[in-house]
């Protein structure tokens, strides 16, 4: 009763003032909107980061030739130290769910008279398994097809997008890399670009073996990929690959390794951590703002108090207690608040559009940013609120009776 | 109409501290009010009037003496439960209206109800209703801004009675009034005395106007220094009917 009264009150109240009211309730739009930007920003880095982790296999080790820590300082080092046996012997460490070794051949693709440069990895059927990448039509080349080094291949979406004309099943078709013919027996579903802005769909698959004999003449692999079983069982299957190779390639005491094994969902997962903090920080300083919004409102409402005193007064007279003066103010102060957070919600979402069109960067706007922002400006509302109120409450009713402008 | 007093003052003072100095603005004030009496004040500029009416409206409390309202003393209660008097048994009529601009005629008229917790629709019956009684139904809806000087007072009066209060105080009712207003005012006033039966205390500085009350108190320096009842007091409907209209409309 007294509460749907004082919501009239402070609506009455906002209307006679617009201008002053939205000016008070800018600040407060402003805050909102800034934290939700903010936030669904940061989200939409971590949500890339995330998938970038799924799409590269998750529980995942990298087996790199040469020491060193990645692949470009290995490419310095002795590059043919791993062999296809390696793989094998790895796929039979415990822990190990699927190994797929990988040989990168940059290839000319033709198909009539289209051509069309991808990369072309040599591979094997794990590699699916790992990458998690279902195709959208024919199959992943098999076992067989490395056993036999078959001349067969597996297309991205961005390569048949290039070589085939639209509509066209290019399953069947015999394509030539680097001149040499490959029947495609598949088409992998479209994957989006990496992480680096790389298109993972510009690609093709071929058995390894095939790329070893038949493209390269050459009888080591570029990497290898182990998918260990449990994110847990990581470190251990680390180590067992690094012992395992040390014995294979005969390196003894101080002699140091010829392959590296990464980590990469680590690296990954520090960048998530990274993006969080970030989010953390410009959330926080969007919050600032948000609290710049509250110190005007709190403005406002002193200024509101003093302009009421004698309302204050005759509502006293008549028979208010101080607590219903100061739920009045509190109300008033709490519904610009929250209609400012509502608005600041919306030009939040919109905003977190714009400038998720305009710089091409993710934005994920998520009910929980919403309700923080929402529940934020609850609360600036009645901290900043309380102290006007309770100035409000306060005054004597005869003094006020008295007060003039 | 004497009966149960509705206002017992016994030795009432009042002390104001301002800094190092007091002023005694009452000094020992004995007076009793019997139920549906109309008592007017008077007395010259800072001899105690409003002080006096401000305690007597539970707007303040006396630094010593007792005050019993309508037999309960109510000298010693806190804020929140004068506040409950003020809404349960008091009205007050100010020089000034005191209506809130920002609302229409009808929610100022309701503002004592709302803190009396009535509901919506009892609310705006009993508003209308004490409206229609001071004649100023027709204007609902209107702002006070639109509203002539003794209009207002009229609302104003329809907000004090709304909520069916025991005594209605009135600090210069008629202050701001032409006199032709003012004695209309009064005959308002006089009306809710007699017909309902309200108890009214006035504080009034025009003679003639104080002797449309049955009563009259003269205070000067913080003290009663007369207290009589009025011989033939004026009967403010007949005074107005023998007054021609302003601007010669008919009657
Ligand atoms: N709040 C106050 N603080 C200090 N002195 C006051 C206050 N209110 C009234 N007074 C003093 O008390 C005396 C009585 O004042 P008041 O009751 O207003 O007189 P009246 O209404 O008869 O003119 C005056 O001397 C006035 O100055
Ligand atoms: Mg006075």
């Amino acid at each position: 009763m007294n509460f749907l009264h004082n919501l009239e009150v402070a609506l009455n109240g906002l209307r006679a003032n617009k201008m002053r009211s939205f000016l008070t309730m800018l600040g407060i739009i402003i805050g909102v909107a800034a934290v939700i930007i903010m936030i669904s920003l940061g989200q939409g880095a971590s949500k890339r980061i995330t998938s970038q982790i799924a799409s590269m296999g998750s529980n995942l080790l990298l087996v790199f030739p040469g020491a060193g820590q990645g692949p470009v300082r290995g490419a310095s080092g002795n590059v043919n130290s791993l062999t296809l046996e390696d793989a094998e012997a790895i796929a039979g460490l415990s822990m190990v769910a699927h190994v797929a070794p990988e040989l990168p051949a940059s290839g000319t693709l033709s198909y009539g008279s289209q051509t069309w440069t991808a990369r072309v990895v040599g591979t094997t059927p794990e590699m699916q398994v790992i990458k998690d990448w279902p195709v959208s039509a024919g199959s992943f080349f098999s076992g067989d097809d490395v056993r036999s080094a078959a001349m067969v291949a597996v297309l991205g979406k961005t390569v048949v997008d290039n070589l085939f004309l639209p509509g066209t099943n290019p399953v069947g078709s015999t394509i030539r890399i680097n001149k040499l013919p490959f029947t495609v027996v598949g088409v992998l579903s479209a994957k989006g670009a990496s992480m680096g802005g790389q298109d993972q769909d510009d690609v093709v698959y071929i058995p390894v073996s095939a790329a070893q004999k038949r493209l390269l003449g050459v009888n080591h692999v570029g990497l290898i990929n182990v998918q260990a079983e449990t994110p847990e069982s990581m470190a251990f299957v680390q180590s067992s690959i690094e012992s395992l190779l040390r014995e294979r390639h005969r390196l003894t005491g101080s002699s140091s390794d010829d392959f590296s094994v990464r980590n990469l969902t680590s690296v990954l997962e520090a960048a998530e951590n990274t993006t969080a903090i970030m989010t953390l920080l410009l959330a926080s300083v969007a919050a600032v703002s948000l609290l710049v919004g509250g110190i005007g409102t709190m403005n406002i409402m002193l200024v509101s108090v003093t302009e009421r005193t004698r309302e204050i007064g005759l509502r006293m007279a008549v028979g208010a207690t101080e607590s219903n003066i100061r739920n009045q103010f509190l109300v008033e102060a709490l519904v610009l608040c929250l209609i400012g957070g509502v608005m600041g919600i919306f030009v939040g979402i919109a905003g977190s559009r714009v400038i998720s069109k305009a710089f091409g960067w993710p934005a994920y706007v998520t009910l929980s940013s919403i309700l923080l922002s929402a529940g934020f400006s609850a609360a600036v509302g009645i901290f900043f609120g309380y102290y006007p109120a309770r100035r409000a409450a306060g005054l004597d009713p005869i003094e006020a009776l008295r007060f003039e402008r | 109409m004497a009966g149960k007093p509705a206002i017992v003052l016994e030795n009432i003072t009042k002390i104001y501290h301002m800094g190092e100095t007091r002023v005694i603005a009452l000094k020992g004030i004995n007076l009793t009010v019997q139920e549906g009496e109309m008592v007017a004040i008077m007395g010259p500029s800072g001899s105690g009037k409003s002080t006096l009416l401000n305690i007597l409206g539970c707007l303040d409390r006396p630094t010593g003496g007792t005050y019993y309202l309508g037999g309960e003393d109510v000298s010693r209660l806190n804020k929140n439960q004068l506040a409950l008097v003020r809404n349960k048994k008091i009205g007050f009529v100010f020089q000034s209206f005191n209506l809130l601009g920002r609302f229409p005629v009808l929610a100022n008229v309701q503002l004592p109800l709302v803190y009396a917790g009535v509901g919506k629709k009892e609310m705006e019956e009993r508003a209308k209703e004490a409206l229609d009684w001071v004649g100023m139904s027709r204007y609902v809806h209107h702002y006070p801004g639109q509203l002539s000087g003794g209009q207002q007072q009229r609302v104003a009066i329809a907000r004090a009675l709304v909520n069916d209060p025991s005594i209605i105080l009135a600090d210069e009712p008629t202050g701001a009034l032409d006199s032709r207003t003012s004695i209309e005012i009064i005959s308002v006033i006089q009306r809710l005395n007699m017909e309902k039966g309200i108890t009214v205390v006035m504080v009034t500085h025009e003679k003639d106007i104080a002797l449309y009350c049955r009563r009259l108190v003269n205070m000067r320096d913080g003290c009663i220094l007369s207290d009589a009842p009025v011989e033939n007091p004026g009967n403010a409907s007949d005074d107005l009917a023998a007054i021609p209209e302003e601007m010669g409309v008919p009657a």
